[in-house]
């Protein structure tokens, strides 16, 4: 699904990323580790261009993203992305953080097929007639806005946030935050969701309910790459351990092995300190 | 204190009675005018301006346009508005052959210099927003336009708009230098009042304090708007 390839990336002259190389399957869920300063999660922001790699490339779903002519926006919509510190839109309710993406997306792909219908009726009559083109579907706005509701309203139920809903985000807890991030993430329908170090940012009693709903997600199939020092939830929950040194990858194993046998010194090190 | 009174009759006279108030109301709306629709044209320039300058900049499309508002605002915010309407007014459109009334003149010139003080403001206030809002929108996949205006210039306006109030105020009282083109504002207004009266003493006190009653009611009423948009504050 995601296929990075000798990715590289500089800031500035030094260079953080000096070559990663990762596969990631469908209903993977890669954990990446290391110590602070490694790129990790600079790695990470690069799966989705946040940051621009400078070299290298990021197959996903068969399109190169690290390309620069293509539109990112597009692919992002498939790639959910949590971050430390929420980034939920301050202005926006809870239920309209959730809303915005989907329906301003659909909004502006109605648009476009309006457009071209425009262009197919007023130009290509005569193929219309032949039917060698046809006219897009357009959805009715108002239908677009409430099945957008319907599928938050959804998602705030199952993290049991619903009566949250028409609340602004500063009055929420870091954990309420971080669900509501997380399923604003979901309602895009995304083939993979990011997590950068989705609960380094949290008080110690609210970690638990973000890594439940990690883990549920994690049972659903979702394909994950997860950026985080929660090495218990690694170990239970993914299907790859990647450890990052230096910039490069220094250890890719299943967890059992990655935790109990561990090869690389560095990363034999690293654990015999977090662990 | 005869001799005031005796002013203040005489005021009275042609305020009253032989219709001063409607040159005066006249130019109150001028004024009001100018300075309104001054703000709202400067607050779209200004808004393109300054998104313009927190665009990134490693194409070359994003720089040229940097550098085109960099010499916009330079121009407009380094030289007198008496001198910009001057040129407007005497050199610019009469070169061109277009013709223009004082008032339209004023319009025009004060929405231009309005915008390049106002896109400084909105620069500072989109830089005010948290990085993370942008990163958020750009993460499901929208688009950086579509995040500036419904994230970011959303949150960067109610940062600054105590800012913007003191630009509007300040709008409403250099209006008063429309008079250099021939349009009639308020100050305009009372000179004629006090011309016709050879008296000055009453017209200019009473204009004074027309103009301070304005600031006072605009700044109550942002006052107000302000706090319609604490809503998504913490405290509620």
């Amino acid at each position: 699904m995601i296929d990075v390839i000798n990715l590289r990336k500089n800031f500035g002259d030094k260079e953080v990323l000096k070559g990663v190389d990762l596969k990631v399957e469908k209903g993977d869920r890669v954990v990446v580790i290391g110590p602070s300063g490694s790129g990790k999660s600079t790695f990470l922001r690069c799966l989705n261009c946040m940051e621009d790699p400078n070299g290298g490339q990021i197959i996903f779903n068969g399109v190169d993203i690290a390309d620069m002519s293509v539109d990112i926006n597009l692919h992002r919509r498939k790639m959910g992305m949590v971050f430390q510190h929420f980034n939920l839109f301050n202005n926006k309710t809870v239920i309209d953080n959730i809303m915005l993406a989907p329906v301003t997306v659909a909004l502006q792909d109605r648009k476009k097929a309006l457009r071209r219908n425009f262009f197919l009726k007023l130009f290509k009559a005569k193929a219309l007639k032949e039917g060698k083109v046809s006219l897009s579907l357009v959805a009715d706005k108002n239908v677009i806005k409430q099945l957008a509701r319907e599928n938050a309203e959804k998602l705030l139920k199952r993290i049991g946030l619903e009566d949250k809903a028409e609340v602004y985000p500063s009055t929420l807890s870091g954990g309420q935050k971080q669900r509501v991030a997380i399923v604003r993430s979901l309602a895009m329908n995304p083939d993979v969701i990011l997590f950068d170090e989705p609960t380094s940012a949290l008080d110690p009693e609210m970690v638990g309910e973000v890594l439940d709903l990690m883990k549920q997600l994690a049972k659903e199939g979702m394909t994950m790459v997860i950026v985080t020092h929660e090495m218990g939830f690694a170990r239970e929950v993914a299907t790859k351990v990647v450890f990052i040194d230096e910039g490069v990858i220094k250890e890719i194993a299943p967890p059992e092995e990655f935790f109990s046998n561990p090869k690389d010194a560095r990363l034999k090190e690293f654990l015999s300190k977090v662990l | 204190m005869g001799n005031f009174s005796a002013k203040v009759n005489k005021f009275n006279d042609i305020f009253v009675n032989q219709n001063g108030y409607v040159t005066v109301l006249n130019g109150l709306k001028n004024t009001l005018l100018i300075a309104v629709i001054g703000l709202l044209i400067g607050f779209v320039i200004g808004t393109l301006i300054a998104t313009v300058r927190v665009l990134p900049k490693y194409k070359r499309l994003p720089r040229v346009l940097n550098g085109i508002c960099s010499f916009y605002v330079a121009l407009f915010r380094g030289t007198p508005i008496v001198a910009q309407l001057l040129v407007f007014y005497y050199v610019l459109f009469p070169l061109i052959g277009v013709r223009m009334t004082g008032v339209q003149v004023a319009l025009l010139v004060f929405g231009l210099n309005s915008g390049a003080y106002v896109s400084e403001i909105m620069r500072s206030g989109i830089q005010s927003v948290d990085p993370g809002q942008m990163e958020g929108g750009r993460s499901v996949g929208l688009s950086f336009k579509t995040t500036m205006l419904m994230i970011v210039i959303p949150q960067a306006i109610k940062n600054i708009l105590p800012t913007l109030g003191n630009e509007f105020i300040s709008l409403i009282k250099e209006t008063s230098v429309v008079s250099f083109v021939g349009a009639l504002d308020l100050y305009m207004a009372f000179n004629y009042i006090g011309s016709n009266s050879y008296e000055f003493m009453v017209p200019y006190l009473v204009m004074a304090i027309i103009y301070i009653i304005l600031v006072l009611l605009i700044s109550l009423g942002i006052k107000l708007m302000e706090r319609s948009l604490k809503k998504s504050d913490r405290r509620n």
